[in-house]
């Protein structure tokens, strides 16, 4: 296991160490000098100049990047060119807005897409599976964003129950926070858990077919005892490899949906950086999120030996 | 259990507080499209930046009122030699900063010195470059001694990159603004807001607001949604002119349309073939209708305008005549030049809807004359570095926000690439102008010099469309300036 582990880090540091190099590469050869941004058209030559010996700009290239990745290493993100704050500050307000985002996505569509997946498996063919499955389809069709601007029109300004965009600050209390987060943690969730209903249908019907749940109805269990005990936790795999790969879906998401709720997250901020050639943020944020959708990848394989532990003893 | 339910019960009775603050109605809330990239106007160009500080929590010796004219700031007054080179400003007395620094001329000297420093980062530099020197003979006067005289430098000084900072908060102001205004700010939630409160030891008169939120939303729906919510109270800038006619059905909320600075041309590189023909560059102005480019780009809002100068500003011709819509006399004049039917002209298109919507009218208004146009969207870092750094263009659409700014056509090196003796010397005669009549005669002439040589297609000043509470008053609905004052701002009973 131990050697596992090491491996799997091995892999996920050389991963950032080439996001990070890519990233860098790229962003360097955008036209669009960080320091003409902030200072418009009536900055003279001479100012342009002391703007970039300001920022560092100046520096050869083999050096900034050196210097970039050592701070990164002792956890030094840098200092955001445009908010003249530390990066790390930047990124710890917004990963508190990210992050229960994306929690409270997962977990929604999570819980609506289990019960709602099974049900039709178990009812296949039924009245419960063809009306569940229509809805799943029309929502597999709707983008996030577009879903996003009906619930803001529904539920902010027909029904004044939410706010329609914005976010309050944890500060203004817990509750007040988490309203905030209703409608677009919702626009996010339900078309994840139209996909994910389908799959978990798909799967269950599957195991529902297998030799060991018909044996298990021979042996004289229910039919609800056999969905429950063997076929529902022999269909799980798939399940949780897709909630794995929906949590880097749900990061490109929050791109979209925290832009239309203006919420300060992750995904707003590395918008704004790049339309502003903050280089530095961009480059931390790219970073990062390469990193935790590494580690999310790692803690799904982990999730699935626990449940299968045939993957255990292949993994190890 | 017990404790959750206290947690719920606090956060529940903050949430009503809160209502019960906003019933009061003296704070507001105020959308802005940008977020601005710091809060130091002294060191970054974007308007974003002027928007929430300017006149709110920084204060300049002088400052441009919502009309664009001069008014006293924290200069209660000042005497002009007769040659124009020196200015006495007697200063307001007993002023100070936010973090308790005294405003007095040492400030004076240290705001401007700091801003012609070699290693300055202020973005207006030329601003300052007339100044030969900065002298206190004592603390409520400061002596400015230009090098030669400059007509435009009171009003200058009240731009945004001209306000007083405090020695010991400038290298901070972009993170935490330190100002002698009105409003103190409180905190700048990243990608949402920034709040400021009245400030209790202002020099001058109270505001009436106690508190002002800008808020920013840049999508248009949403930012549609969240002054129709009551989230947001007022959007000076509404990025969202298909909204309109739903806000002016509805008697909550008032539709304000003034105008703006923004001089919207089409940008031509005079130094690149044909375009340093002036037949072409003319036959280009015939050949575009301002009023349907209004119409169809900027949804009827805006007022054409026929040189580098907007209706608003002290001195303005009406130069629309110039050349009126002739799509006949446009292919005479390109057949004149030598244009033959077919020929292409690429449009470099920044991000603003006037650019990209108004890039794709005036495509279809070159196709009559036989000219096609190969519109190409680019972002702002690209424009910056690729039309206006490198002038690799042929057209460009573009806003000039900037004041006054018939400088930037004297300038030796500029992106459009105009370079004429002629207009270069008008403008020589005019900055050295003492006598006002003399100035505003020249400036006309500059005008006039302008709309002739037609070095850019001059096409319209953009509106100012601004959508709040019908209970507001005092907003500014014209934009001389960026800014969103709000000394001035209450709600009515």
């Amino acid at each position: 296991m131990l050697g596992y582990l090491l491996r799997r880090l091995t892999i996920l540091l050389a991963t950032l160490l080439a996001a990070s190099l890519v990233v860098f590469v790229v962003l360097q050869a955008l036209p669009g000098d960080p320091a003409a941004l902030i200072l418009g058209t009536g900055a003279r030559e001479d100012t342009l100049a002391a703007l970039r010996h300001q920022l560092g700009l100046d520096a050869p290239l083999w050096w900034r990047y050196a210097t970039w990745i050592g701070g990164l290493s002792v956890g030094d993100l840098g200092t955001s060119f445009t908010y003249h704050v530390p990066v790390a500050e930047l990124v710890r307000q917004r990963v508190l807005v990210s992050l229960p985002l994306a929690a409270f996505a997962i977990a929604l569509s999570t819980l609506i897409a289990i019960p709602v997946g099974v049900a039709a498996a178990a009812r296949r063919g039924g009245a419960v599976d063809t009306g569940v499955m229509g809805v799943a389809q029309i929502g597999v069709a709707l983008p996030n964003f577009w879903l996003g601007l009906l619930l803001i029109l529904l539920f902010a300004i027909r029904l004044p129950w939410l706010p329609a965009s914005g976010f309050p600050g944890w500060d203004a209390g817990a509750w007040a926070g988490f309203r905030a987060l209703i409608l677009p943690a919702v626009a996010l969730a339900l078309p994840q858990a139209a996909i994910l209903a389908r799959v978990t249908r798909a799967a269950v019907i599957d195991t529902l077919g297998e030799d060991f749940v018909r044996t298990a109805r021979a042996k004289g269990l229910t039919r609800r005892a056999a969905l429950w005990r063997h076929a529902v936790p022999n269909a799980l795999i798939p399940v949780v490899t897709l909630i794995g790969l929906q949590f880097s879906f749900l990061l490109a998401g929050t791109v979209i949906i925290e832009n239309v709720f203006t919420l300060p997250g992750l995904g707003r901020l590395v918008f704004q950086a790049i339309a502003q050639r903050d280089l530095i943020v961009v480059q931390d944020l790219v970073v990062l999120l390469a990193g935790s959708v590494i580690i999310v990848n790692f803690i799904v394989d982990l999730v699935a030996a626990w449940i299968d532990p045939r993957l255990r003893r292949v993994g190890a | 259990m017990t404790r959750l339910f206290a947690a719920l019960a606090g956060s529940v009775l903050a949430g009503l507080a809160a209502m019960a603050t906003a019933q009061a109605k003296d704070t507001i809330t105020v959308g802005m499209v940008l977020e601005p990239p710091g809060l130091d106007p002294t060191a970054g160009a974007a308007s974003a930046i002027r928007e929430v500080t300017y006149a709110n929590i920084y204060e300049g010796l002088t400052r441009i009122d919502a009309k664009g004219q001069v008014q006293a700031g924290l200069a209660e007054s000042w005497s002009i030699s007769k040659d124009g080179l020196t200015y006495t400003f007697k200063l307001i007395r007993g002023a100070k900063f936010h973090d308790d620094t005294p405003f007095a001329c040492n400030i004076v000297k240290f705001s401007y010195e700091r801003a012609m420093a070699p290693d300055s980062v202020n973005a207006q530099k030329q601003l300052f470059e007339p100044i030969a020197r900065v002298e206190c003979p004592d603390d409520g006067t400061a002596v400015v001694t230009l090098k030669r005289p400059t007509a435009l430098f009171l009003f200058d000084m009240g731009w945004g990159d001209a306000v007083m900072v405090s020695p010991k908060s400038a290298a901070t102001n972009a993170s935490d603004p330190v100002g002698t205004g009105p409003f103190k700010f409180k905190q700048w939630v990243k990608g949402d807001r920034v709040e400021m409160v009245a400030n209790p030891d202002y020099w001058g008169s109270r505001p009436k607001l106690s508190a002002v939120t800008f808020k920013f939303v840049s999508d248009p729906s949403a930012a549609t949604a969240a002054v129709l919510a009551g989230d947001i109270d007022a959007f000076p800038l509404f990025p969202a002119p298909e909204a309109l006619d739903q806000f002016k059905a509805d008697a909550r909320f008032a539709v304000h349309v003034g105008t703006t600075e923004g001089k919207t041309i089409v940008a031509l590189n005079n130094t690149k073939k044909p375009f340093d023909d002036i037949r072409v560059r003319r036959a280009l102005a015939y050949a575009i209708d301002r009023k349907a480019l209004i119409e169809g780009a900027q949804s009827g809002f805006g007022a054409p305008i026929g040189s580098h100068y907007t209706p608003g500003d002290p001195g303005y011709i009406d130069l629309t005549g110039q050349y009126p819509y002739d799509p006949a006399k446009a292919k005479a004049l390109l057949g004149e030049a030598g244009i033959k039917p077919g020929f292409t002209m690429t449009f470099q298109l920044p991000p603003p809807t006037y650019a990209r919507r108004g890039g794709e009218v005036i495509a279809a208004m070159l196709d009559q004359v036989g000219i096609k146009a190969k519109l190409v969207p680019i972002e702002w870092g690209q424009w910056l570095d690729q039309v206006f750094k490198r002038t690799d263009f042929d057209a460009t659409i573009i806003s000039h926000t900037e004041a006054r700014d018939l400088d930037i056509y004297a300038r030796d090196k500029y992106y459009f690439n105009y370079n004429s003796p002629e207009y270069k010397a008008l403008y020589k005669q005019f900055v050295e102008a003492v006598d006002p009549k003399v100035q505003s005669d020249l400036v006309g002439k500059l005008q006039q010099k302008l709309a002739e040589d037609e070095p850019n297609v001059f096409l319209f000043a953009l509106a100012k469309v601004g959508v709040a509470n019908a209970k507001i008053r005092g907003l500014w609905y014209n934009d001389p300036v960026p800014a969103n004052d709000m000394t001035g701002v209450s709600w009515a009973e």
